[in-house]
């Protein structure tokens, strides 16, 4: 059977934050959510962006390999497990370590928390909560096949960071066929556009039409 | 559900016009009453603010509604509320209408009770109950049978439970454009809801209506060109912007619950007004700063949203607030003359900041008076009853 993952698409997401309300009722972390909702730039746009653990797979699991106690297990399937409680220490190299910036630190728990993608609900062939509650598929559980008949959208799993590429196990939904997503190309290209104003470091305006 | 079972002006259940003779007797007949002691039409919600105002209403019981929050220039509310003696409010938490109420009774929310409701789809559904109400509180159909009972009128609310009720209203939009008598809690279980309208016992309900024909007596649709009317405040002299309300997604209606429950208040606990950067950069307004909005009604303070999401001559407000957090200090309390809603959407409004003189004006563009609004549709809603009533067609 093909692999069951998260398809993460950025333009589907409306920022409503149904995936944290869901997140957040887990017993497991009740009251605080795992997934996070930020809106890009709300001075320039309402465009809003979903972030969950891509659950690194090339270079396998980053925030595990700088884990000194081997608190932060893989499981199997390639999903990155939340830290074991018994041998957390709390030491905070994953925040450093994690490309994506996913996972927490619990300051009174001592605990490093992350999404483990509801293990105990995929392992049952649910969806994860967020999935199961978000209304627009923004986030979206399912294998290659099924996103190939009901999905509109490119899945990339590679992410560029400069020199560095990490394949992950969670999928981003690009408009576009694209090898990668490199965060850092679309960086300079926004600062090459803005540089390029009239302003100088100006963003984009539009125009006056009313006042 | 409300409309269907009578809650209108206007209705009785089934869609019955509550001023047919025809209409009238039936109604009479399945509640055991003389029908001369029906009311006839009465005055739309909108309109109920100005009569308890004036003194004409001298008592409401107001269950479940956060007029306070949810009716525009809450100024005239407070007065029209405060005016009434007594003001009775059922509610399940203290809302800002239940604070100017002489006695508050407490409720009970939805999976407290047992009963049905009907969807957007026009499908019946069942709502089972899930625990019991807490303290005091007590279902509504209690509270209601209870108070007829002290008011001398408990042998006409002789009900052991909501089964009981839900059969009385069967039987009183039977014959009616929306139809219920068929419609069995039994068959909306077995069929996962029934759709209205459902005539007979074996009728397996309608889930597409009009496929056929529309319940006019000719069977066709009627429809109706109306002309753009403006609103009846613009911008102009003192107002120079509009100013619209709406809705947060973290917030339901008048955020009674909502804004109890933590992480939806957390995600928006006080509103904003959502400004243009070049009309901001105009007024010398920064993000996040603290201005004073301004109407021909009232004024309030609060954040600035500096945004370019939203068009330069507009400001945006939402609505889901109470107290010196509500916008509807601010809005027009005029109604659209034919079904009486009030114009949340826009009136004439200016941003200032804090240090800003109020300086006297001349006030904002009026197109319309309530004498002079041309009626939005070529009839009046009375007109409207000849037509679903004569259709018996489906």
């Amino acid at each position: 059977m093909a692999v069951k993952t998260l398809f993460v698409d950025p333009s589907r997401c409306i920022g409503c934050r149904s995936c944290e309300a869901a997140c957040r009722e887990c017993d497991s972390h009740k009251g605080e959510s795992m997934v996070m909702v930020d809106f890009v730039d709300r001075g320039m746009s309402v465009a809003t962006q979903p972030t969950v653990c891509m659950h690194c797979q090339d270079p396998v699991a980053p925030c595990a390999q700088v884990c000194p106690v081997m608190a932060i297990l893989i499981s199997p399937d390639g999903v990155v497990q939340m830290a074991e409680p018994s041998r957390c220490i709390g030491c905070r190299n994953y925040v450093y370590a994690c490309p994506f910036g996913v996972p927490k630190f619990d300051v009174q728990a001592r605990l490093m928390k992350k999404c483990n993608l509801c293990y105990d609900r995929t392992a049952q062939d649910l969806k994860p909560w967020c999935a199961q509650d978000c209304p627009t598929q923004a986030l979206w559980y399912g294998d290659d096949e099924e996103f190939m008949h009901q999905r509109e959208g490119h899945p990339v799993n590679v992410t560029a960071f400069g020199e560095q590429t990490v394949r992950t196990r969670v999928y981003f939904v690009m408009p576009e066929e694209t090898a990668q997503v490199d965060i850092s190309a679309l960086l300079d290209q926004i600062h090459a556009e803005a540089a390029g104003g009239e302003e100088g470091a100006q963003p984009r305006r539009e125009e006056a039409w009313i006042l | 559900m409300a409309v269907r079972w009578g809650r209108r002006p206007i209705n009785c259940p089934g869609y019955r016009h509550i001023d047919d003779p025809a209409d009238r007797e039936y109604i009479a007949g399945v509640w055991g009453i003389p029908v001369e002691e029906l009311p006839w039409e009465g005055a739309a919600a909108t309109e109920m603010v100005h009569l308890m105002a004036e003194g004409e209403i001298k008592s409401c019981r107001i269950a479940c509604s956060n007029l306070m929050v949810s009716l525009p220039d809450n100024a005239v509310v407070a007065r029209a509320l405060d005016n009434l003696d007594p003001l009775v409010v059922v509610d399940f938490f203290v809302s800002e209408t239940a604070e100017r109420a002489d006695v508050v009774l407490p409720g009970t929310v939805w999976c407290e009770d047992e009963g049905t409701t009907t969807n957007l789809e026009g499908r019946a559904i069942k709502i089972n109950q899930a625990s019991d109400p807490p303290g005091e509180a007590r279902r509504d159909w209690e509270i209601v049978a209870e108070l007829a009972r002290r008011l001398g009128r408990g042998q006409y609310f002789q009900y052991r439970n909501v089964h009981e009720i839900f059969d009385e209203m069967r039987l009183a939009t039977k014959g009616g454009v929306a139809d219920y008598y068929g419609i069995t809690w039994e068959k909306i279980d077995a069929q996962e809801g029934v759709f209205w309208p459902c005539p007979t016992l074996d009728h397996p309900g309608t889930p597409r209506l009009f496929a056929e024909w529309f319940a006019h007596p000719n069977g066709k649709a009627r429809m109706f060109a109306t002309p753009y009317r403006p609103p009846v405040e613009e911008p102009g002299g003192e107002f120079p912007f509009r100013l619209t309300t709406g809705r947060v997604v973290y917030h339901y209606l008048s955020g009674t619950q909502t804004r109890r429950l933590g992480f939806l208040n957390a995600q928006a606990p006080e509103p904003w007004v959502e400004i243009h950067p070049q009309a901001a950069e105009r007024l010398g307004i920064q993000n996040d700063e603290v201005v004073r909005v301004r109407t021909a009604r009232g004024q309030m303070e609060l954040k600035a949203l500096v945004v370019p999401t939203i068009r330069p001559d507009t400001r945006f407000i939402p609505f889901h607030y109470g107290h010196r957090h509500a916008v509807k200090q601010l809005t027009n309390p005029v109604v659209d003359p034919t079904v009486k809603i009030p114009e949340y959407k826009a009136c004439a409004a200016t941003v200032e900041k804090l240090d800003a003189e109020v300086q006297p004006g001349p006030g904002p563009t009026v197109n319309f008076t309530p004498e002079t609004a041309p009626q939005m549709f070529p009839y009046t809603v009375g007109e409207t009853k000849a037509g679903p009533r004569d259709a018996k067609a489906y």
